[in-house]
């Protein structure tokens, strides 16, 4: 039998990076107010902030940090693999609808 | 950590040790996540699309954002508890476990009960779809031109955010079981039949609250056919699910609510 994934004792990380999703979250709302970036760029920045809250509660909470690293490699690659593929197959199709003038 | 290693193969009982090092529900359910999140990939793909490619709307207000942000740290709080419940489940305390899960399942419940709050202002204030049932107090103002100009507004708001509620409503339930077992049953009819009866019938959870009645069913299917004690693996696996929802929302907030938001 396999014993269910053991990680780091200390709880004490975990309120670390529960703290830290919650300071990301205020920026986020920040930049929102301020809108200091245009709707691409603002879009961009969002979702760099985005990427790097879900990486920490990938890492810690889903503790894939935790796990072998087959598993933690064949995950992020595959899943990552997908959305590139997704993007490359979307936007350009919507640009293409875009310029034949479908609205 | 798998100790597969120490299995003495060729026993009676034993184990080949795991390609990935997990135990095979933890696998699958690591699947299954990366599989839905294709789904909300796509769904968010087609969000960025039009929210890069057209004139769109920032109707979101102060009381909008404060109420999301607010939804936002439920869910990142109710991870915390989750992860407390997991090691709870380790160390073999069960009365903690349960503590833990239900605390993760009362966050879990404020967000969608802040959440359908949300909505049902939004749809008093004129964001509708076709198919929505016409409020009595169905607004004319900002929202309603929102609706006929750019359609797509409403559109993805509410596919996405349906689609994330539906999520965290079968968390909820998931967790409920895995903390309560058969006992949830009865808890998950009452609160069925409450908000059936409550909710008004020109409000869109009227017929929205009826997930909860499938999940009654189903639950009550999987719980009579295999009644089990469930276990830290268990645990761990729900906790799994349960912070994808989280994961999921990460995007969402950003990207529905503060691209949208009035100054």
């Amino acid at each position: 039998m396999h014993d269910v994934a053991k990680h780091d004792d200390s709880k004490g990380q975990y309120f670390w990076v529960w703290g830290a999703l919650l300071a990301l979250t205020g920026v986020e709302v920040w930049l929102g107010y301020r809108q200091i970036f245009e709707p691409v760029r603002m879009l961009e920045v969002l979702l760099v902030l985005s990427v790097i809250k879900s990486a920490l509660i990938i890492a810690y909470f889903m503790h894939l940090k935790f796990e072998k690293a087959l598993m933690r490699w064949m995950l992020v690659i595959a899943v990552t693999a997908c959305f590139v593929i997704m993007y490359f197959f979307f936007f350009p199709d919507a640009d293409r609808i875009l310029r034949l003038g479908v609205h | 950590m798998s100790d597969a290693a120490t299995v003495e193969h060729g026993l009676p009982g034993a184990y080949e040790a795991p390609l990935f090092g997990a135990y095979s529900k933890k696998v699958g359910m690591w699947l299954f996540l990366a599989s839905d999140s294709l789904t909300f990939g796509a769904l968010l793909f087609a969000f960025s699309y039009n929210r890069i490619y057209t004139a769109w709307p920032t109707p979101f207000g102060k009381e909008s954002i404060i109420n999301a942000t607010v939804m936002t740290a439920c869910l990142l709080s109710s991870s915390l508890t989750m992860v407390l419940g997991v090691f709870a489940a380790q160390r073999g305390d069960r009365a903690w476990t349960r503590n833990w899960l239900l605390a993760t399942m009362a966050f879990g419940t404020a967000f969608l009960v802040l959440h359908g709050m949300e909505w049902t202002h939004l749809i008093h204030e004129g964001l509708t779809l076709p198919g929505f049932p016409k409020s009595v107090e169905h607004g004319a103002g900002e929202y309603a031109k929102i609706s006929t100009g750019v359609p797509q507004f409403a559109s993805t708001f509410f596919t996405l955010t349906a689609m994330h509620m539906l999520h965290v409503t079968i968390g909820v339930i998931y967790l409920g079981v895995v903390a309560l077992r058969k006992w949830f049953l009865p808890i998950l009819g009452v609160l069925w039949l409450v908000g059936y009866l409550v909710i008004p019938s020109d409000n869109v959870f009227h017929y929205g609250i009826n997930v909860l009645l499938v999940g009654l069913i189903v639950v009550s299917i999987i719980v009579f056919l295999k009644p089990k004690d469930y276990d830290a693996h268990d645990v761990e696996v729900a906790g799994l699910y349960w912070h994808f929802v989280d994961l999921v929302w990460m995007f969402i907030f950003p990207l529905v609510y503060l691209m949208s938001t009035r100054v």
